[in-house]
C-alpha cells in the first residue's frame, strides 16, 4: 500500500545500515576547530572566515538519503530566518566536492555543502561526531557564536530528521545576548 | 521579529478548519500542496473525518518546500485567495486532487470551475497577496519541530507514527477512545 511507504521505511533502513554507538560531540563553550574544505570542485571554505557572525554546522550522514533530503531542504526554506538572526548555515558531510555539487544542484539548495572527504570525516572527528563503523558523520547540529565558540549541540539519532527548532533558539538566544548589553548601554 | 511564533494549534481566530472549534480532538496538517505524500494522505484524513465525525476539528497550515516543489507556493497562494471568496476548502481538495499540475493557468481554471473570481485569484497568485500569513504558517510549524510534509498534530502533540489510516486514525481517536 503506498501509503505505509513514507516515514517509516527510510528510518527502518538507517537502522539497519548504521550501527548503535554513542558519540560525544563538542559540548557548548569548546573552542570550535577550524577547518578548510572544499566548498565546490574548485573553492575552498574555512570556518575561520565566518568569525564575527554565528555559524550553523549541519553534519549529515551522506547525500541523497532520504532523511537528508528532507533536512537538507528545510533548511533550505529556512536561509531567510537564519540569515536574519545574522547566521550562516554550512552543511558537511563525507561526499566528495562532485557529489555534493549534483545534489546542490537536484535539491536547489543555496548554501554550501562542505566536503570532509581527505582525510576522511577528519573534521566530524574533531567535533566529536564521526560514526567510526559507518564511516559517515552523524546527523548532528553546532551553532558557533561570533567568537568561534561552540553555543549549542545537538546530536540527533542518524535516521530521524531533527528539523530546526533546536538552532532558532541558539540563534535568538545568542541575538539576545548581542542586544541586550548594548540596550543597557543606551539607557 | 518572528511574528506570532507561538500559535495555538489550532488557532480559530486565524487556522481554516472543518469541524467545530471546541471538538475534543484538534488534527492539525502542515502540507504542501505539491508534495506527493501529502497527496497520499488526503483520503486517510477524510476516512478519518467522516469517521469521527463532531468529535473531530481538523485544521491545515501551509509548509510549501519551496525549492523542491516549484509550484507549492503559488498552490497554496491560490488556496487562501480562495478563501478569501469563500472556497478555501473546495480548492485545498481540488489542488491535491490535481498535483501534477499546479501551473498559474490551471490554478485560474480550478478557481473558475469552483465558480469564483478567477482573475481575482490569479492577481493574488501573482502578487504573492497572501506571502505573510504562508509564511507564519510555515514559521509556526518549524517553531512547533515540523521536519517535513506532511506532519500532524493531535492536540497538539506531533504524530510521529506511520501515516496510514489504522495507526493515524488510532492516534486521533485515543483522547475520545472511539471503539
Amino acid at each position: 500500500m503506498p501509503s505505509t511507504s513514507t516515514k517509516s521505511e527510510p528510518e527502518h533502513a538507517y537502522k539497519e545500515m548504521y550501527s548503535k554507538s554513542q558519540r560525544s560531540a563538542l559540548p557548548p563553550k569548546t573552542e570550535a576547530p577550524d577547518f578548510t574544505l572544499r566548498s565546490t570542485p574548485d573553492q575552498w571554505l574555512s570556518l575561520s572566515e565566518f568569525r564575527g557572525q554565528p555559524v550553523v554546522l549541519a553534519f549529515y550522514p551522506a547525500d541523497w538519503s532520504p532523511v537528508c533530503g528532507d533536512q537538507m531542504a528545510l533548511y533550505n526554506e529556512m536561509l531567510k530566518e537564519f540569515h536574519d538572526l545574522g547566521a550562516e548555515l554550512i552543511g558537511i558531510s563525507v561526499d566528495g566536492a562532485w557529489c555534493h555539487a549534483a545534489f546542490a544542484r537536484d535539491r536547489k539548495l543555496h548554501f554550501p555543502l562542505l566536503a570532509d572527504f581527505e582525510p576522511k570525516g577528519d573534521v566530524a572527528r574533531r567535533y566529536g561526531v564521526y560514526r567510526y563503523k559507518d564511516g559517515v558523520s552523524e546527523r548532528a547540529l553546532f551553532v558557533i557564536d561570533a567568537d568561534g565558540k561552540v553555543y549549542w549541540s545537538f546530536v540527533s539519532p542518524v535516521g530521524v530528521n531533527p528539523g530546526a527548532d533546536g538552532i532558532l533558539s541558539a540563534l535568538e538566544d545568542l541575538q539576545n545576548k548581542r542586544t541586550v548589553p548594548a540596550t543597557m548601554e543606551a539607557k | 521579529m518572528i511574528d506570532r511564533m507561538y500559535l495555538k494549534l489550532p488557532d480559530p481566530e486565524r487556522d481554516h478548519f472543518q469541524g467545530t472549534i471546541d471538538a475534543p480532538i484538534a488534527l492539525l496538517e502542515y502540507g504542501d500542496y505539491e508534495c506527493p505524500f501529502c497527496g497520499e494522505v488526503q483520503p486517510i484524513v477524510k476516512e478519518i473525518q467522516r469517521r469521527l465525525g463532531d468529535d473531530l476539528c481538523f485544521a491545515f497550515r501551509h509548509f510549501p518546500l519551496t525549492n523542491v516543489h516549484p509550484h507549492a507556493e503559488h498552490a497554496a497562494e491560490a488556496a487562501e485567495a480562495c478563501g478569501e471568496q469563500g472556497a478555501f476548502w473546495p480548492m485545498h481538495e481540488t489542488l491535491f486532487a490535481n498535483q501534477d499540475t499546479l501551473d498559474d493557468e490551471s490554478l485560474a481554471q480550478y478557481a473558475a470551475a469552483l465558480g469564483l473570481d478567477e482573475t481575482r485569484v490569479l492577481q493574488e497568485v501573482i502578487l504573492n497577496a497572501h506571502a505573510h500569513r504562508i509564511r507564519e504558517d510555515f514559521r509556526s510549524g518549524v517553531r512547533a519541530g515540523v521536519n517535513g510534509t506532511p506532519c500532524f498534530f493531535i492536540n497538539g502533540q506531533r504524530y510521529d507514527g506511520v501515516r496510514a489510516l489504522e495507526p493515524l486514525l488510532a492516534a486521533v481517536a485515543e483522547p475520545v477512545r472511539v471503539t
